[in-house]
């Protein structure tokens, strides 16, 4: 809730033109499960998730950013991959459990906005697993 | 767009449309399940009703009495849930029981809700769990043998029904674990946690009261199988290795072969949280094998007078409790006797075969952590093989004749349509394509839209209104806790019985 606030403020200020620090506008395409491309700005700093929530885009975030779930689960091209700081362990364990996890996967909440990443496209896995085949490996709790 | 794709279901439904007539939906059961569920209709179907129906006065079913108080974090998924309970179109009837077999609780019967809403989802979880089905196992007088994990987990929890279970912490240092799962892993961690540490989160007052008391220095987490086969998860291991003093012990030697063989090296090639865990593992723990003495004065790590221990027991069975184990000096009050197995098969089926090895372990109290299990609801099917309500993609189907019928109108999410296993995500999309399959039917005609003016009736008439607790009543006792945890320090301090929850709602 914290940073949907945070957030919304942010996008005040912009509108209302109230002097904030001087940061960039970067602007990314997120890509969602069906295929539709949503082209967004963002402030530098903001996290994916927080990102994706501000435009409706549909990402998940059950525990709101603390890094203890792993329903934000993006995919990036290599290239910004390779150049985003390594995920802590704590990011790679949550990770982990993250359905269709891939190389270049990371968590939306964790990955903070930065110019090199004008441009960049975020893909959102399909979140739809196939619970009705037998023999499917169980899950953790 | 699934109406696009021209068939129903695993399609996931994506437009927004307003519906002719708007639909009223009961949804059983108040935690994560149902409460996402809830959310899915409602963000596509934003003037369907929903009355969610939960047998306690509280919601969020395993969010508040499961996920370990030291995770606050995981809870941070209540903030929606309240958020769904609080919109317009949501009634939460707590304190209700729909479908359970007891006549005092003046349960609501689910045929008179499936006459009068347009759908029915049952989303009630899982509210029991497996027993090693083995002697001794309910314990000997005084000494109480085999608890369940989940009873033990309910009571730190402050489950109203779990407050007064039978625990030992106090006659003997050590407790032994059944299962290698995180529900077993949040049992030691809770155990060998430092309880001042503990004081500090929302686990209740008594619980923190008994662990200062407990004498338990040491936990022994059993398994069947072997380190490949483990179901619990790297970030619950990575906090034991956290834990100050803790020693993690462990058969480096069948680690190591696991691991180096060829199977072992195939298996964690293809899965990189495995390779991430036995690489923790390998890097913290110490050999069993070769067990250095424990001192009983010996300061640990943080100063900690003797040093607390964790050991992972691998290829161990249950076979039997014993009481009458007299041996020179041993203090326990009962030993658990296991056989112990070999592994056959490929790692990602290993199967655990018996030898004629036996292993004893004395311990003051044992858990058993192997799994949660669903009971049957009045009034709809049950798999009693699977321990679920039978469906397909959410929607609940009968064995009729060898074919598999759908039942109009009723729904299934979460463990009870899956089984009792995965985390609030997998929860979250579960209830999602649950929720999906009761939106294209909405949309399809395949079901009624119910009447509110029968719903009120029906509810009225079985007393429900009179005993209710609604969101604005659940609402007041959370901030009840709230404010008591507040003045020690917690983040709230859970009310556990139901007899007070009420008069505080009521008040």
């Amino acid at each position: 809730m914290a940073a949907l606030l945070t957030a919304s403020l942010r996008q005040q200020a912009r509108r209302f033109g109230a002097s904030a620090p001087a940061t960039k506008d970067i602007t990314v395409t997120f890509i969602e499960p069906d295929g539709n491309e949503v082209e967004v700005t963002g402030e530098e700093g903001t996290n994916l998730m927080e990102l994706a929530h501000e435009n409706d885009v549909d990402l998940e975030g059950a525990c709101e950013g603390a890094c203890a779930c792993s329903t934000c689960h993006v995919i990036l091209d290599d290239k910004i991959f390779d150049e985003l700081p390594e995920p802590t362990d704590e990011e790679n364990d949550m990770l982990d459990l993250a359905f269709g996890l891939t190389d270049t996967s990371r968590l939306g909440c964790q990955v903070l906005l930065t110019p090199d990443m004008e441009g960049a496209r975020i893909r959102l896995p399909s979140a739809t697993r196939n619970f009705y085949v037998d023999g499917s490996k169980p899950a953790h709790h | 767009n699934s109406s696009k794709l021209g068939f129903p279901a695993f399609a996931s439904f994506s437009t927004t449309r307003q519906l002719a007539t708007d639909h009223n939906i009961a949804i059983v059961g108040g935690g994560a399940a149902g409460l996402y569920t809830a959310s899915r209709i409602l963000s596509k179907s934003p003037t369907t009703r929903i009355d969610i129906f939960e047998q306690l006065p509280t919601p969020q079913g395993l969010v508040r009495y499961g996920v370990a108080p030291d995770h606050p974090e995981v809870k941070n998924c209540t903030t929606k849930f309240n958020q769904v309970l609080q919109n317009p179109q949501v009634q939460f009837y707590g304190n209700i029981p729909v479908g359970t077999e007891s006549d005092h609780e003046c349960s609501v019967p689910l045929e008179r809700l499936r006459s009068v809403y347009g759908g029915v989802v049952l989303a009630y979880g899982a509210s029991r769990d497996r027993k090693l089905g083995i002697e001794g196992e309910d314990g000997c007088g005084s000494r109480v043998g085999v608890v369940s994990a989940r009873l033990f987990v309910a009571w730190y929890n402050g489950l109203p029904e779990a407050q007064d279970v039978q625990l030992d912490l106090d006659s003997f240092d050590r407790v032994v674990i059944v299962g290698h799962g995180n529900v077993a892993l949040d049992c030691a961690r809770i155990l060998l946690t430092d309880p001042n540490d503990l004081a500090r989160t929302d686990i209740t007052k008594r619980a923190v009261a008994a662990l200062r008391k407990s004498n338990v220095r040491h936990v022994e987490m059993v398994g069947r199988r072997g380190p490949l086969q483990v179901s619990f998860t790297t970030k619950e291991l990575r906090e034991m290795t956290k834990l100050p003093g803790l020693e993690i012990i462990c058969d480096r030697r069948l680690l190591e072969s696991e691991c180096a063989g060829e199977k072992g090296r195939r298996v964690l090639e293809a899965s990189r949280p495995l390779k991430r865990m036995m690489d923790l593992l390998l890097k913290h723990s110490v050999d069993s094998n070769s067990p250095k003495p424990i001192n009983e004065n010996e300061l640990g790590a943080g100063g900690v007078k003797g040093n607390k221990t964790f050991t992972l027991r691998f290829l161990l069975s249950p076979l039997r409790v014993l009481y009458n184990q007299v041996e020179e000096g041993l203090k326990a009050p009962q030993v658990m006797q296991f056989a112990v197995n070999r592994l056959s098969g490929p790692p990602e089926s290993a199967r655990a075969e018996a030898t004629s090895e036996i292993v004893d372990i004395a311990c003051c109290m044992a858990l058993r952590s192997i799994g949660y299990a669903s009971t049957p609801l009045v009034g709809a099917p049950f798999d009693h093989k699977r321990n679920i309500v039978p469906n397909i993609a959410g929607r609940v189907t009968v064995d009729q004749n060898d074919r598999n019928d759908l039942v109009p109108g009723l729904y299934v999410s979460g463990w009870v349509k899956r089984g009792p296993v995965g985390v609030i995500a997998t929860t979250m999309q579960d209830a999602y394509r649950t929720a999906d399959a009761v939106l294209m039917d909405m949309r399809d005609g395949n079901i009624g839209t119910g009447c509110r003016a029968d719903i009120d009736n029906t509810l009225r008439s079985l007393g429900v209104d009179a005993r209710r607790v609604s969101t604005e009543g659940w609402l007041r006792l959370e901030a009840y806790e709230a404010a008591r945890g507040e003045k020690a320090g917690k983040p709230r301090e859970k009310v556990t019985s139901v007899e007070e929850m009420l008069n505080i709602i009521n008040q």
